[in-house]
């Protein structure tokens, strides 16, 4: 059975297949959807005005603006291309460091794979979080220096998870035979070692582009992340923190600030997450018992 | 005994590689900027040049010169001058450690308790509703982002219900703990409160960090209730099982004094590589609930360019992790017998 209806027999996975693709249409379409303004810059979010206080949804701005006029609903459907960009990115990019330092460690043995775990336990012990807004402060603000930060500490998680795979598969006979056939070092890590030992990575990955999203929206969401107006479900959430206690008599007044962009961060992660646990239970039946 | 002072001299080792890491930070940023770094309060900027300051510190030396320099101050435990917090460094950080230590702690807590309960739950229940209930719950656990779980836990419980409001201490509590009575041991409220004898501020102190520290380890938590989970049901496949069975012990014994104590180990590994985790988000978590811990000082730091905050938080937080995690070694000795007999 092809690993594409595997996917669609397992509800869960069906269901995170779905929000994905709900995604990716969103972000694909996102022109259509919400015109931008202004061409040259479509990931400036759309203002309406410069009130500090936010209006509630009506024709012109379909979920609403925050303090500062920002429209809500464009802020959402371009915030999902920063949501594919910066997972995707980050999570691509960390990957291939992390599979070539862990998989050639692994591969090689020796001295090598000592160094190589010993700078993988040192960033394990790092909080991940804290790390990225260290680096981000000396580095300066903005997107491009989040993902940059995510890629060096992100790397290690799939190092770790590669070497195990690569350790064992070393000794199995089929790397021998190859071995003796007299292929060379490079063609057996490329050609065989790689892709038997690559599928606890995809699922790895798929969990993660929820989750780094997750980080770089966080990020935004305390205020060291993406430039203020920048579409950025993290940063919509940090102008709706304001506004959480609505008005007096009537805790929920601006509940259209909050929801829409909660909505859209938990199932974004929520999809990537399901897609992964699925992946991970079609690779690995013993997990799941 | 050899394993402990093994693990003990390593720390100052791990230290010092840790302080050049942090330090070396610093030269992403320009001499104008580092100078910062090494100034102990305002007054010593006053009047003076750049190229003055530049001499004073050395900082058109080499790297080790200016790393010395640094270390021989941070030793004697001035961290520079906080502009963020308007205090050194070093006092901000004596006040904010303890906030986020009792976050931490209460936050393994409810990790613990919980993952053992309702891991234990789902494993003896395989396969039934219960079961099948807590899995589905675990993955929108995982997947929720903790400051969503924050945002909606305050709507409803202070701005809806008004029973957990957010902040450390309400004003009147908070005035007993500057007091003169009231004296301060560790600087976690719920600790010292009783220490004290003062009931009122513990439970006030508790209304406090009840939702934070729920938020702050739901993750966690349900991660610790899948490992659990699957740690159980593979035990229960093991040989050791049947003979405690055959043995004629009762069901509940033979879980609690041989599954449960076997399926507890990889479980505290994982609650010592959660503390990194943890750490990290409670510069989020802090945030929302406006806690005044580690969190909100970075974070305030950061946005602030505040470099020697910054610096220092870094090295208090690789002290708190590098700590812990000794502790969780030596629990993991004490509940191991295979590692003390090495």
């Amino acid at each position: 059975m092809s690993l594409f209806k595997k996917i669609i027999k397992n509800p869960m996975g069906l269901f995170g297949l779905c929000i994905i693709i709900f995604w990716m249409i969103v972000a694909a379409f996102a022109p259509i959807l919400a015109t931008p303004a202004d061409s040259q810059n479509p990931y400036s979010i759309m203002r309406h005005s410069f009130s500090s206080l936010p209006s509630s949804p009506d024709e012109e701005a379909l979920f609403g603006t925050t303090s500062g006029g920002y429209d809500i609903f464009y802020g959402i459907i371009w915030g999902s291309r920063t949501a594919f960009l910066v997972g995707l990115i980050t999570v691509l990019c960390s990957s291939f460091i992390g599979v070539l330092i862990g998989g050639l460690g692994a591969f090689w043995g020796g001295i090598l794979d000592n160094i190589a775990m010993r700078i993988v336990d040192l960033f394990m012990s790092i909080p991940f979080l804290i790390a990225v807004i260290v680096m981000t402060t000396v580095m300066g603000k903005g997107l491009d220096k989040i993902i940059i930060a995510l890629i060096i500490f992100g790397w290690r998680g799939y190092a770790r998870i590669i070497r195990s795979e690569v350790l064992a598969l070393k000794e199995e006979e089929f790397v021998l035979a190859a071995k003796s056939l007299g292929a060379s070092s490079s063609r057996i890590f490329f050609r065989h070692i790689i892709p038997n030992a690559i599928y606890p990575i995809i699922v790895l990955v798929s969990i993660n582009i929820g989750r780094m999203t997750l980080v770089a929206a966080a990020l935004s969401f305390v205020g060291v992340g993406a430039e203020p107006g920048f579409a950025d479900w993290g940063q919509m959430l940090n102008f709706a923190r304001r506004w959480i206690s609505g008005v007096p008599g009537d805790p929920f007044f601006y509940w259209y600030t909050y929801t829409y962009p909660s909505i859209a961060m938990v199932s974004f992660v929520l999809g990537w997450t399901l897609f992964g646990d699925a992946l991970r239970d079609i690779y690995d039946p013993k997990i799941n018992i | 005994m050899q394993y402990i002072l093994k693990r003990l001299i390593t720390i100052p080792v791990i230290m010092l590689i840790l302080s050049m890491i942090i330090f070396s930070l610093a030269f992403f940023l320009s001499p104008s900027e580092r100078v910062a770094v090494f100034v102990s309060s305002p007054d010593a900027l006053q009047n003076v040049s750049l190229d003055e300051l530049i001499n004073r510190y050395g900082l058109d030396e080499p790297f080790y010169i200016q790393y010395k320099n640094w270390f021989k101050r941070v030793i004697k435990g001035d961290l520079g001058w906080s502009t963020s917090a308007r205090m050194p460094v070093a006092t901000a950080l004596a006040l904010r450690i303890p906030a986020t230590v009792e976050l931490l702690l209460l936050g393994q807590f409810i990790i613990f308790i919980g993952g053992i309960f309702l891991g234990t739950l789902a494993a003896i229940k395989h396969n039934r509703t219960a079961d099948y209930f807590i899995r589905i719950t675990t993955i929108f656990g995982i997947s929720i982002p903790g400051f969503i779980l924050g945002l909606v836990l305050l709507i409803i419980f202070y701005v809806k219900l008004d029973i957990f409001p957010p902040g450390r201490l309400s004003l009147t509590s908070l005035d007993v703990v500057s007091s003169q009575e009231f004296t301060t041991y560790t600087g976690m409220y719920l600790i010292d409160s009783l220490f004290n004898r003062r009931l009122d501020v513990f439970f006030d102190s508790l209304r406090h960090i009840i939702l934070p520290s729920i938020a702050y380890s739901l993750g966690s938590l349900a991660a610790a209730v899948r490992l659990i989970r699957s740690s159980i049901l593979e035990n229960l496949r093991k040989d050791y099982v049947n003979t405690a069975r055959v043995k004629g012990l009762t069901e509940k014994r033979v879980m609690n004094k041989h599954v449960l104590r076997n399926a507890l180990l990889p479980f505290i590994t994982f609650m010592g590589m959660e503390i990194p985790t943890l750490l990290g988000g409670a510069v989020i978590i802090e945030t929302v609930f406006n806690y005044p811990g580690m969190g909100t000082f970075i974070v305030t730091a950061a946005r602030g360019l505040d470099f020697p905050a910054i610096l220092g938080s870094s090295l208090a937080i690789g002290v708190i992790i590098i700590v812990s995690n000794l502790i969780i070694d030596l629990l993991y000795a004490v509940l191991n017998p295979l590692i003390s007999l090495e």
